[in-house]
């Protein structure tokens, strides 16, 4: 059921000469015991979500507390600006990574992946790499099994909670998960989609959950977009050749002890951290008279 | 944890414990009391109470008493809704004890009148448990179809009924069982992997030291 680690993957890839995703899906026929079509046709209805997602942002919606909305739009036009430090692809993806999880904060459709508080960094990537490359779909869907492999060997060794592991759990790992599928995409070997994995997730590690008000608003929206282009970051590292010093599942197994040894205050209870700065504590009164 | 628990629910936002459990915990009440609900008293507890508002918990508790699936865009319209449906919600705040943090009390009434109390509780990611039903305990996950016997305790109801589903070709995926005392007032609960036959469901509520029996079915009836 599952796996616990990367090169369980990677082993049953090499002994049977298939691909990467091939294993994943294999192991998903067989777990919820469907056909081959039933699962991809799954996935492929979760990418289409996420698409959907995407296009029916709206930009003038806030969320509940006033914190979130907006700032999508406000990328949406810096990338028609000239005088960009970044390129296209890169702006696209903070662009993208925004949107859906303000979408997320103000009640719209999205995909949890593996959260919805890190909703926004799976789909960054993978719709801008559809926007800005020549890609079947079929391609992406195949990523997103491979995003998928990843992720479950995280929940199974690790957590993908914040309320257990802190945000490494969830922005670090759909930040790992989306490093090794666009490696995937960009035609890397499986040693170099589990070092994608392993150098986002190591730069992620340690990251607290101390959202304003318990909302998964501040600083989640933002950190979105960090997992997002440190995906992508991660991805052309391991594309250059570049190895984690660390094999990826001890960097999971690392994840998994600062995740123990995490402070309850700092694991989305709202009791230290950025949720207890006077400007927190100011949202969290205003909250608490509308009530 | 399935493959599609990592890659989806797809669910509205924004939290998937304070917004999709929530819807879940609605849905669950509302195929439980088996009718449209006319009349909701929903108290929240812990974590619900302290930061649903900006997670839109009551907006997706009132969702699921409508019938509303995790995945529908209509939950933010949800105090609308209800309101055209003619229904009647008010919120408070629920005396439980050591419940879980994220849990909330339904006082529901239908439309011929039938009341019911459901305690739920969301206990990460999008699951969630319903732990009372009727004030006896239930602690069951709205995953399966389940089936909910009330009883005498005495011997031979759980062969009657583990005989039945055996008959009928159903597998039986969990089973809990309570008592108030012995001899007293006992509940079965027990989460199958196939649907129990309408019929004997209402067989069993024929057989003398069973006093009740409700059943929740992952079908649309």
């Amino acid at each position: 059921m599952g796996f616990s680690y990367l090169t369980e993957i990677e082993d049953i890839a090499k002994q049977q000469g298939v691909p990467f995703w091939r294993v994943i899906i294999e192991d998903d026929m067989k777990e919820r015991n469907v056909s081959f079509e039933e699962s991809f046709e799954t996935m492929r209805g979760m990418y289409r979500a996420m698409r959907e997602a995407d296009a029916s942002y709206d930009g003038t919606l806030r969320s509940v507390s006033g914190l979130a909305g907006g700032d999508g739009a406000k990328l949406e036009e810096f990338k028609k600006k000239k005088n960009r430090l970044i390129g296209d692809f890169l702006t696209e993806v903070m662009e993208k990574a925004v949107k859906m999880s303000e979408s997320n904060a103000c009640m719209r459709r999205i995909v949890a992946a593996p959260t919805a508080g890190s909703c926004g960094v799976i789909p960054a990537v993978l719709l801008t790499y559809e926007s800005q490359r020549e890609v079947s779909e079929d391609r992406l869907i195949e990523a997103l099994f491979v995003a998928a492999g990843i992720g479950e060997v995280i929940a199974e060794s690790a957590s993908i909670s914040g309320a257990e592991g802190g945000c490494q759990a969830e922005i670090g790992s759909a930040s790992a998960m989306a490093a090794g599928a666009v490696v995937y995409l960009e035609g890397g070997s499986d040693e170099e989609i589990m070092h994608a994995a392993a150098l986002a997730l190591k730069n992620m590690l340690g990251l607290t959950c101390d959202p304003v008000a318990g909302l998964v608003e501040v600083p989640c929206i933002k950190r979105n977009v960090s997992g997002a282009v440190n995906a992508i970051v991660s991805s052309q590292m391991a594309m250059a050749g570049i190895r984690s010093a660390i094999l990826p599942d001890e960097v999971i197994d690392s994840m998994r002890r600062i995740g123990k040894l995490l402070p309850a205050c700092l694991c989305e209870t709202g009791q230290e951290g950025l949720a207890i700065t006077p400007t927190a504590l100011e949202v969290v009164r205003k909250l608490r008279e509308e009530a | 944890m399935n493959l599609f628990d990592i890659i989806g629910p797809v669910m509205v936002g924004p939290s998937s414990s304070h917004t999709a459990g929530a819807v879940k915990i609605g849905y669950v009440a509302r195929k439980l009391l088996a009718q449209p609900v006319k009349k909701a008293e929903i108290l929240l507890y812990g974590s619900f109470l302290a930061t649903g508002k900006g997670h839109g918990t009551q907006l997706a508790i009132v969702a699921g008493l409508l019938g509303m699936k995790t995945d529908d865009s209509r939950i933010p319209d949800s105090f609308q809704l209800a309101k055209e449906a003619g229904m009647e919600i008010t919120f408070g705040e629920a005396k439980l004890k050591d419940a879980h943090p994220n849990s909330v009390q339904l006082l529901l009434m239908g439309e011929d009148g039938r009341t019911l109390d459901v305690v739920g509780e969301s206990i990460g990611g999008s699951r969630i448990n319903i732990a009372s039903i009727n004030g006896s305990m239930a602690n069951f996950s709205g995953e399966y179809p389940t089936l909910i016997v009330y009883h005498t305790d005495q011997p031979g109801h759980v062969a009657e009924v583990t005989s039945m589903l055996s008959h009928k070709s159903v597998n039986i995926a969990t089973m809990h069982l309570y008592r108030a005392g012995r001899g007293g007032r006992a509940v079965m609960v027990m989460e199958c992997d196939h649907e129990v036959p309408a019929e004997s469901v209402r067989w069993l509520t024929r057989l003398e030291g069973i006093d009740k029996v409700i059943y929740y079915s992952l079908e649309e009836r």
